[in-house]
């Protein structure tokens, strides 16, 4: 039999309606997989073999008796923000320990009810906060990819697979399930989708449910897949996607088949070029990568427009008020009174001091002091309300292109993926990796990051496609387009695979 | 804006983090360089701006004021560091 675990989603879902092999069969050979590749990729926090096998086992049963759902038996991975009930959540954080919810989250719920298999839980930036997965407290996730050195030949430099979302990107490029879950606050979808050759969209915020997602920053979260394919993701996101009265920030409204939309082609659609996006000191190969989308979505019959955003520059620093602000207020739960991790002290305000420097990690603990800081007493007008202004501003740029372009074409990422420690150092030159993406969050827009080729160091980099609010199918008919034309990246080897 | 080592201090009373001496040193320089980035927004005239509340223009939806859960202490309480008898066992507050 060829190997289950090359499969994309939706040709599992095809192989499995045909009878070509089993739910069972396809769970085993994911199992296995992990087993070999975790010890070096670390993209699963916990493996829950038994609960797969189990769903797997059931799903069989719905297959044969001609009552399969949309994900029916297809294994996936859920990043560990995701509350899975009986199923230990930590948001890869030490403060939550050995946290057991009680509760499914809706997202999660969604893809179990369309029968789903859920192999595990994957690693993530700590409470879904870094650019490169090294913030998680089960230590780092390390992408498949390798670069190459000057001399052209492959390095073992231990490269990053992204953040927040570094577990879903790596498990996925590294076929250890067909797709995963995600969640993307500034770009914890797209940016780790694009450095390890993935597809990776944040759906408009309010189309899917945040209920029973660890909350970051709750104006901006907004859960989405990472896929193999377009495709894929097209599939993933019709089942996740929902109104949810759990969520009085969820949008009543229809969900499309956005697995149908992709064969509408783009005959001319508009397509946007903001210049604010061509940075100081870009890369000449993003802005060839830019330059060959632009080429790709012309030829597929697209009209190409330049346009101008001009609060660009302004987002990542009003991003870096919103974000910690509501970061410090959200994560204030965090007390080690009702779950989670207690230090006991001297008295209850010691108690909650060690309790919260023990718990929280270095980043987590740096951006609840920003958001304290910026909502302190007499900073709130200076900080925070001004950021929220200037996201009107960001968003009405938006508002003016939207006459006269349907999509926006920008590169997801300034650089191509790097080393583990390369900007651990200084945190604004992390910060710099959501450049692209945060626009977007901030606009509360659908974006979507899509593989367009490969560095001059042989690993991966994406475009991003920027769409109108609940447009998430004309973001899969471009996205389409730009995978017609370049093709798939996969990671070269197997160097991951022990035994 | 400047951070120095005595509003660092206050703020990290405020969020309820105990910082050590290394620690505030630190905090006092990667605050001081984020905030001072940030500052940049100054260049905005927001003058007539209203602030964003949301992303699309909808109404809060009103769910009826009806009992729609409960009797679940033993669940609420299955991840406490300390409960009994369905409550939460805290350090005493009162002295």
């Amino acid at each position: 039999m060829t190997d289950l675990t090359k499969l994309t989603l939706t040709e599992a879902r095809d192989g499995l309606a045909k009878k070509t092999f089993t739910s069972t069969e396809l769970t085993d050979a994911f199992i296995a997989a992990i087993d070999r590749a975790n010890p070096a990729i670390n993209a699963c926090v916990m493996t829950t073999p038994e609960h797969a096998r189990a769903q797997a086992k059931e799903s069989d049963k719905r297959i044969a008796a001609g009552e399969a759902g949309l994900l029916e038996g297809l294994p996936l991975g859920n990043k560990d923000l995701f509350c899975t009930k009986g199923i230990r959540t930590t948001a890869c954080s030490k403060i939550l320990g050995n946290f057991i919810p009680q509760y499914e989250s809706t997202v999660g719920q969604n893809l179990w009810n369309a029968g789903a298999v859920m192999l595990g839980k994957l690693n993530n930036d700590e409470f879904a906060m870094g650019s490169s997965n090294e913030t998680s407290a089960f230590g780092n996730v390390v992408s498949p990819w390798r670069r190459n050195g000057k001399d052209g030949k492959p390095t073992t430099d231990k490269l990053v697979p992204g953040g927040s979302s570094g577990g879903s990107s790596a498990a996925v490029a590294a076929d250890l399930c067909l797709a995963a879950t995600a969640t993307d606050t500034g770009g914890s979808i797209r940016q780790p989708a694009a450095l390890t050759g993935t597809v990776g969209i944040k759906p408009t915020y309010g189309r899917c449910s945040r209920w029973g997602i660890v909350a970051f920053a709750s104006s901006l979260d907004q859960a989405g897949p990472i896929t193999k394919t377009v495709r894929d993701a097209a599939l993933m996101l019709k089942v996740m996607a929902s109104h949810d009265s759990k969520d009085t920030t969820s949008v009543d409204a229809p969900v499309p088949d956005y697995e149908a939309a992709l064969s509408k082609g783009i005959k001319g659609l508009r397509i946007g070029v903001p210049k604010e996006y061509r940075v100081e000191g870009m890369s000449k190969e993003i802005e060839k990568l830019w330059d060959d989308g632009i080429a790709w979505l012309k030829a597929a019959g697209a009209t190409i427009h330049d346009i101008s955003l001009p609060h660009t520059k302004y987002a990542l620093p009003a991003y870096y008020i919103v974000a910690p602000a509501e970061a410090s207020s959200n994560l204030a739960r965090y007390d080690g009174m009702r779950y989670g991790l207690r230090v006991p002290g001297d008295n209850l305000t010691d108690t909650y001091e060690k309790t919260r420097a023990e718990g929280f990690g270095k980043e987590v603990r740096r951006r609840i002091l920003i958001g304290t800081y910026v909502l302190s007493a007499g900073y709130y007008d200076a900080y925070y309300l001004k950021a929220q202004k200037v996201r009107t501003l960001i968003k009405r740029d938006f508002d003016n292109a939207w006459a006269n372009v349907d999509v926006v074409l920008t590169p997801t990422t300034p650089s191509p993926a790097f080393a583990f420690g390369e900007k651990t150092g200084d945190p604004l030159a992390m910060y710099l990796e959501d450049i692209f993406t945060v626009t977007v969050n901030m606009a509360g827009l659908p974006g979507m990051s899509v593989p367009a080729g490969l560095s001059s160091q042989g690993t991966p980099l994406g475009l991003q496609l920027i769409g109108k609010p609940f447009d998430e199918e004309t973001l899969f008919r471009a996205a389409q387009a730009i995978e017609d034309a370049a093709g798939r990246f996969k990671a070269p080897g197997n160097w991951w695979m022990k035994g | 804006m400047q951070v120095d080592e005595a509003t660092v201090r206050r703020i990290a009373r405020l969020a309820r983090i105990k910082v050590t001496d290394a620690e505030a040193k630190g905090l006092e320089t990667e605050l001081t360089q984020i905030l001072q980035w940030v500052e940049q927004l100054g260049e905005v005239d927001t003058s007539s701006v209203e602030p964003m509340t949301r992303v699309v223009p909808s109404a809060m939806t009103m769910r009826d004021d009806v009992i729609t859960d409960g009797e679940m202490a033993s669940a609420v309480t299955a991840n406490a560091p300390m409960s009994e008898d369905g409550f939460f066992v805290v350090p005493k507050i009162v002295e």
